[in-house]
This record gives structure tokens, C-alpha cells and sequence, in this order.
């Protein structure tokens, strides 16, 4: 290793992302971010200082050995690099995309406490791409237990979930309402800020677990929770479905025909490539004056996607100041250079009718920040005299979501009072052997939250079903740590006892 | 288990040059179906997600059974290319609640044009529980009528109309609608389904009566899951979603305005998707039928003649 790193002694400058010109990407779909060269992964791998409080892997959801795979990285051992990350994230090339690592792990880095902290997001990405582009998979060494698991909801929780479950030998069955497997990361993602093939690859590492994938399924309809554990025969249940319910503006015009969610906009676009319309049939209404509601990461996305599908010029309408926004900051970075238009602590207070059923333009009043509220953000407040008109012909609404009904209207499942699935803290439901996590449970978060409570699920899952090797990575075999009188912990794992 | 689904057609049947009929082979779904609910379809995988209700389901069986009309580019493109022994690419459902099968002791069960179709699960699941149904069916003339006998079979009256007057009544449904009720007291339920003018006008035909009116919407959706809110509709204040909340719905409360307006939405582009498979799939035929000559289905008239269909809301009504 040689000397010892020191601050002084790191890069002092991040590693540039490279980046496709405003220009020319307002024009396409392919991904902004490039993603790393080899030179660039190298050069900002030396920044980590190793520190031994290593407060990153504290700072990550779901906890991955941050300094481990950067110094790998450091040694140019790439794939070991890989292995270590793959130890408790199975997929790096989604979460280095889109995690808000600058809220998580960047946020507590100690380099970033005197100069611009590590670049992990991008460095993990890297490490995600090559593996996909060198066709590398972890299939560990898994031994059947002969359990049977359900996963519903084929999106980030759910992913997580299949993976640890697969890796705990169980027989895992994952079941989407979609035609495709992949949830928000399909639907919701435009392919610029995560392409579906990597989703698609993703997904392909975890058929390789083994697990299965049952699309067009829609549980609770098709069938519900309970003959899950019931005549199906899964062992334990896990809901990953998502909030998916799409909170309504509440406000005069909002049924026009120029307003819609950020959902449909994105779902037409993303899942259904409404943007090759009509090589593929689904259609999508683009306006010329595009209002997006909300600033969140979907209100982004839905702003880059209408500016791409020929939008001229477009807007976000948003009632609190820049400080609160809650989108990624690289996102609204991006928003911001493609020339997205802000209009902070503006409200919408009526959407105007062009007679015709459609659009014509949005009423607005300006807002102040008054005292902070129960979110501990300043509440913002109508300013009296401020209502003004912003031309637009098609207004999206991005302001968040609500519980989807679906799993509740069919199962005894116990709610709480907004809908949501409720759950004590290892995740468990009122059901005996039924796990739930992500949205569902918390209502609208991040992508890697939900993975995090996948994998939370799966590890309460696993005590529940008394899988020995809760916590366990499966690289570790051949530790000393796994060796206990001579047996290794995988033959110990044959005691498994199966409960009724 | 039950056999995994394979969305296989397994029959079909032409009731006239633009109706037709599927069954598909999903046995879980057979199984799982209850009057009112619908299915997504997808023909292929370029295809849009569309909105079909289930008209019938045969739990011996294994399969559901799906009536479409062939207005738009997809309803078009599925009436060449679905053919017994093909796949659908894609069916998920049985989606939405299914309708209330209460103790009512007499209803009235209500289809216009392509809505006969889903509303005879419904008549079958009355009759089931007990109840003294009266089946109205409303066609533009005689030659369009399909499944008379199967509402026989679970009618205990049967009104048909026809625009033309070609056979039963003269009329509209809602004229069969106000006959039943000029015939009987004490309807507890109409259950009207059918294009939306057609509801509209049977929901005011009941209103003065105070009966209890059940309308089934079907509007634009893409997932179906209460995921998009592209098929919300307007009850009196209060905004639902079709696909969780519904179908079903208080007639009386609907407002039909708002549900015929943003059925428009995407009009222009089903015009322009329509009129470039037309331009272009003649070409393509040859192609796809290997050579052979494919008689099964008729040749489907210019583009032009399509644009002109009597309700261009019908196959967004699905069946």
C-alpha cells in the first residue's frame, strides 16, 4: 500500500462524471452520465483515506463494505472489487444510479468533511457496469431449504428480498402485475437515468439465483396473501408493492384532458415507449409549455422526459424553496442545465380549461416559508395578492403518492389509518409468516430505502423460518470466522428445522 | 396447483364484421373471475395495454372469454391476428372489484351494442342468487345480435331492441330500460352497461323512479393497478379510479361529461396509428400469412370506412 493516505496527500478534486452535452441529450433518451473510465475509477479510488471509523457503511442502507470494494478497486482488483459489494447488494450498477448517496453515504464520508467527499455512488456503478459488461455473476454455493417463498411486487424491495431469500436456498417465486419484471426501475426510471437493460441484466443475475420471475400477475386478484400461505404453500410472504396510488391535485380543472400524473407520463413513456409511438402503440399527449407540479426525483424525471419527447419549454411548479426540495441534487443539476424552468414556492391554485376539455394555462399564487412544520421544513404560505397565470397545455402532477388499495381490499391484512401496511419493526405483518417493506409500508421513499427493507424483510424472514444464516454473506465461507470445531458454518446450516 | 396459464385463444367467434369473440386459456383466472371484473391485454409486445371486460368465465374449463369490437388500430390488428391456437402476449387480471351480487329480488340487467357482453356475467350471477332478471339488450339492427340465447337461458324475461327496429322493440336500451319498469314494481336494480351515452341515457331514464343504478366504466388505462390515474372519473365531488375503485359505479353520481371528454384524449394519435396500419399492413399481409391465403378473416375496409364507425368509444368500452 506505501504510505499512508492523508488528505493532504488524496486528489483534492472528484473525479469528474462524464456527461453526454445538454445539447445533444435533450434530443435522446441514452443515459447523461457516462459513467467512469478506468483512469477516472483509479484516480478516484485513491481518494478514500481507509479511515478506520469507515461512518459510510453506517451512512449506507444497506450497509455495504464501502472502504472494502474501494481499495479493491485501488489494488485493480476489480473483481474482488465486485465480490465484496455483491456481499450485501446484488445490484450495484442500479444503486449506484440512482441512490441519493449524496443524503447516505457521501454525506458522512470523512474526506468530505474538508474537501468533496468520495465519489462512492460513481465508483460502485463502475463496478456494476463492468460486471455487467464482463459477464461476471456471484452464483454462490446455495444449499435447498427446501422453503418456498413469495414475493409480490417485482420492484427494488422485492429484488432484494428474491436475492437474499435465493442466497438462503429458498425457493423464491416473484410475481409482478406488469408484463415485464423490474416495477419502478421499469416504469418509472427514464432509461437517461437508468437504462432498462440493466435493469433487464440485473434481473437476469437473479434468475441465476434461481429465482423465477411470474409476470401479468396480479396478487390479491389473481389470488390473494392468504392462499399464498395457504394452498400455494409459501412458507413465508413477502409485499413489495409499492405506494402506486397517485395523490390527486384536488384542485378546479384537474381532470382536463392536458393533466395527468407523473406516473402515466412516465409509465406511457418508459414501460410502454410511447416515445416510438407509432412503432409502438401506446400513446402519449406531448404539450408545448410543459408544467411539471412537485419537485421530487419523479417530478424530475417527468420534467426530462417531456423536454426529450419535444416538449419546447418546461416548468416546475413547486410551493417550497430549493433548500426543501426533496430530488437528488444531481438531479435537479441536470434539470437545471437542460434548462428546465424553476418556480419556487409557487402553488397551483386552478388549472384553466381551453374550452375544448383541455389546457390553456395554470392559476398560481406565490408562497413565503413561515414556521417549520411537522416535517420540521418551514410550512409555506400564500402570499395575498400574488395570483398570477403561467401559459402551459399540459400539467403533470408529481406530488406523491398514496397506499395502493389492492392488497388491502383483499386480505385481512392489518392497515394503518393512511392505508398502508402495518408492520412492526422486523417487518412483520398481523399475519402470521407475511413480511412487507418499502413504499408499502412507508409511503413514497428512495430506491434503495426499499431495497433496504427487502432485505431487512428477508433477514426477519429467515428467523422466522429458523434459516440459521441470518447475516450471513456467502463469500465468507472460507473465513476462519466461519469454521466452528472444524465444521464449516454451510454443513452446520443442515440442522435447518422447518416450522408448521 | 392449477395449470399454469398459457394465454392461449382457444376459441373465437365472429358475430359481425366487427365483432368477435376470444376465449383464452388461463385456468387461475377462471377460477379467480367474478361478474364485473376486466382484464389488460397486450396482442404483442409492441402493443398497448388495453381494457377488456370479462364477459364470460368457464371454471371447468380453464379459460375466460373476451368480446371486442373492432374500432382502433389494436381492436383491428387483434381481429386478424388472433386467431384459435395463437397467444396473447400479455393478459393479467381479473382486475377491479368485482359487482355486488346483493339480495335484490328483481333487476333489470341492461347491455347496449358490445356491453351485452359483460353485463351476462352479472345476469347469470342474479339468477344464481335468485333473483327475477330482466334482461334488456339493446342492438343497432338484427343482424348485429349475439348471445340472445345465452340471456334466455338465465332470463326470466327478455327485452331486445334494435335502433332500426329490425327485431324486438324499436329503440334504445333505455326504451327497454322504461318498458320493464312500465311492466314491474319493485325493480331493486338496473345494471347498465354499454357505451357511455348509452349508460347516461338509462341512468336518467331510472332517476325519476329512484332505482338503484349500477354503470360499469371502462375508461383509458394503462396498468390497471391504480398506479397511473389515467382512468379516474368524476363521482359528484369525489374522484375515483376505474380500475381499483370500480368499475362499478353509482349511475346516478357519475358524471358522464367528464368521462366522455377524457375518453378523447387520444383521439388524434388512435386516428393516426389506425390509419398507418392501414396503409401499411396490406402490404405486410402476404408476409405474415406465409403465402397462404388467410380466409378466416374478412378484409378489412379502408381506413377512411373505419374513421366513420357509429361510436368511436365502443372498443374503448371493451365489452
Amino acid at each position: 500500500m506505501g504510505k499512508k493516505r492523508t488528505i493532504r496527500t488524496i486528489p483534492q478534486q472528484r473525479a469528474p462524471m462524464p456527461e453526454q452535452p445538454v445539447e445533444q441529450r435533450v434530443k435522446n433518451f441514452t443515459e447523461v452520465a457516462c459513467g467512469f473510465s478506468v483512469a477516472d475509477t483509479l484516480k478516484e479510488a485513491e481518494r478514500c483515506l481507509l479511515c478506520p471509523d469507515e461512518p459510510c457503511i453506517a451512512g449506507c442502507p444497506v450497509g455495504i463494505n464501502i472502504p472494502g470494494f474501494i481499495q479493491k478497486l485501488g489494488q485493480k482488483d476489480f473483481r474482488s472489487a465486485y465480490d465484496i459489494i455483491t456481499q450485501t447488494n446484488l445490484l450495484p450498477a442500479i444503486c449506484g444510479r440512482v441512490c441519493p448517496q449524496e443524503s447516505q453515504c457521501e454525506k458522512v464520508c470523512t474526506v468530505g468533511d474538508t474537501l468533496e467527499p468520495v465519489a462512492i455512488g460513481r465508483l460502485e456503478r463502475w463496478v456494476g457496469d463492468t460486471a455487467i459488461a464482463e459477464g461476471w455473476v456471484n452464483v454462490p454455493d446455495i444449499e435447498p431449504s427446501r422453503f418456498k417463498i413469495g414475493i409480490v411486487g417485482s420492484g427494488p424491495a422485492g429484488m432484494a428480498c428474491a436475492a437474499d431469500m435465493a442466497k438462503a436456498g429458498c425457493d423464491v417465486t416473484v410475481y409482478e402485475a406488469f408484463h415485464q419484471a423490474g416495477g419502478v426501475l421499469k416504469y418509472g426510471i427514464p432509461d437517461f437515468r437508468l437504462p432498462n437493460t440493466i435493469v433487464d441484466a440485473e434481473i437476469d443475475n437473479l434468475r441465476k439465483l434461481g429465482v423465477k420471475f411470474e409476470c401479468n400477475t396480479l396478487v390479491g386478484r389473481l389470488f390473494t396473501i392468504e392462499q399464498m400461505r395457504g394452498e400455494m404453500g409459501f412458507d413465508a410472504v413477502f409485499i413489495g408493492t409499492g405506494a402506486g396510488y397517485p395523490s390527486m391535485l384536488g384542485i378546479p380543472g384537474d381532470s382536463l384532458n392536458g393533466v395527468l400524473s407523473a406516473n402515466e407520463l412516465l409509465t406511457r413513456c418508459n414501460l410502454m415507449r410511447a416515445k416510438e409511438f407509432p412503432g409502438y402503440d401506446t400513446p402519449l399527449i406531448m404539450g408545448h409549455r410543459v408544467v411539471v407540479i412537485g419537485a421530487g426525483n419523479t417530478a424530475m424525471d417527468a420534467m426530462r422526459v417531456s423536454l426529450r419527447l419535444g416538449a419546447e419549454k418546461v416548468s416546475c411548479v413547486y410551493r417550497r424553496s430549493r433548500t426543501e426540495c426533496p430530488a437528488r441534487a444531481e438531479e435537479v443539476h441536470h434539470a437545471e442545465q437542460e434548462g428546465i424552468e424553476f418556480h419556487w414556492l409557487t402553488n397551483p391554485v386552478e388549472i384553466l380549461d381551453d374550452g375544448n376539455g383541455g389546457v390553456r394555462g395554470m392559476r398560481c399564487v406565490r408562497m413565503e416559508l413561515g414556521e417549520p412544520d411537522d416535517s420540521g421544513r418551514r410550512r409555506p404560505v400564500a402570499v395575498t395578492g400574488s395570483e398570477h397565470e403561467l401559459e402551459t397545455d399540459l400539467v403533470v402532477f408529481a406530488i406523491g403518492t398514496n397506499a395502493n388499495p389492492i392488497i388491502g381490499q383483499t386480505s385481512k391484512l392489518k392497515l394503518n389509518k393512511r392505508g398502508y401496511i402495518e408492520t412492526d419493526d422486523n417487518l412483520a405483518t398481523s399475519m402470521v409468516g407475511v413480511f412487507a417493506g418499502g413504499d408499502i409500508v412507508t409511503g413514497a421513499a428512495t430506491v434503495i430505502e426499499a431495497m433496504g427493507a427487502g432485505r431487512k424483510a428477508a433477514c426477519s424472514m429467515k428467523a422466522y423460518l429458523r434459516i440459521r444464516d441470518v447475516n450471513r454473506g456467502y463469500a465468507d465461507a472460507g473465513d476462519s470466522i466461519g469454521q466452528f470445531f472444524g465444521l464449516a458454518l454451510s454443513e452446520q446450516n443442515f440442522a435447518r428445522v422447518r416450522v408448521a | 396447483m392449477v395449470e399454469r396459464a398459457s394465454f392461449e385463444i382457444t376459441g373465437r367467434e365472429d358475430f359481425s364484421e366487427v365483432t368477435y369473440s376470444l376465449v383464452v386459456h388461463h385456468p387461475l383466472m377462471a377460477k379467480a373471475a367474478n361478474p364485473g371484473q376486466f382484464v389488460i391485454v397486450m396482442s404483442h409486445e409492441a402493443g398497448e395495454r388495453i381494457p377488456l371486460t370479462i364477459a364470460d368465465f368457464d371454471r371447468h374449463e380453464g379459460t375466460v372469454t373476451l368480446v371486442v369490437q373492432a374500432v382502433g388500430k389494436t381492436t383491428r390488428e387483434m381481429q386478424q391476428t388472433c386467431k384459435v391456437g395463437t397467444r396473447l402476449y400479455a393478459l393479467v387480471g381479473p382486475m377491479g372489484l368485482p359487482s355486488r351480487i346483493g339480495h335484490a329480488k328483481k333487476v333489470v340487467c341492461a347491455g347496449g351494442g358490445l356491453g351485452v357482453a359483460p353485463v351476462f356475467p352479472q345476469a347469470r350471477g342474479f339468477k344464481e342468487s335468485g333473483a327475477y332478471v330482466i334482461g334488456v339488450l339493446g342492438f343497432r339492427s338484427k343482424n348485429l345480435i349475439f348471445w340472445s340465447d345465452k340471456f334466455s337461458a338465465c332470463c326470466d324475461e327478455l327485452i331486445i331492441c334494435t335502433d332500426d327496429g329490425s327485431a324486438g322493440i324499436k329503440g334504445f336500451v333505455s326504451d327497454g330500460i322504461k318498458r320493464a319498469i312500465e311492466r314491474h314494481t319493485g325493480i331493486d336494480e338496473v345494471v347498465a352497461i354499454g357505451p357511455p351515452m348509452m349508460m347516461k341515457a338509462c341512468v336518467e331514464t331510472t332517476r325519476p323512479h329512484a332505482i338503484k343504478t349500477i354503470v360499469s366504466l371502462n375508461p383509458i388505462m394503462v396498468d390497471g393497478t391504480g398506479m397511473c390515474g389515467g382512468c379516474r372519473v368524476k363521482l359528484g365531488n369525489e374522484v375515483k379510479f376505474a380500475c381499483v375503485d370500480g368499475p362499478d359505479f353509482d349511475g346516478h353520481k357519475v358524471d358522464f361529461a367528464d368521462l366522455t371528454t377524457r375518453l378523447r384524449r387520444y383521439t388524434e394519435q388512435e386516428k393516426l396509428a389506425l390509419q398507418r396500419w392501414s396503409d401499411t399492413c396490406r402490404m405486410k399481409e402476404p408476409l405474415v400469412s406465409g403465402g397462404r391465403n388467410v380466409a378466416a378473416t374478412p378484409p378489412h375496409p379502408p381506413a377512411t370506412e373505419l374513421l366513420e364507425l357509429p361510436d368511436p368509444f365502443e372498443d374503448v368500452r371493451g365489452g
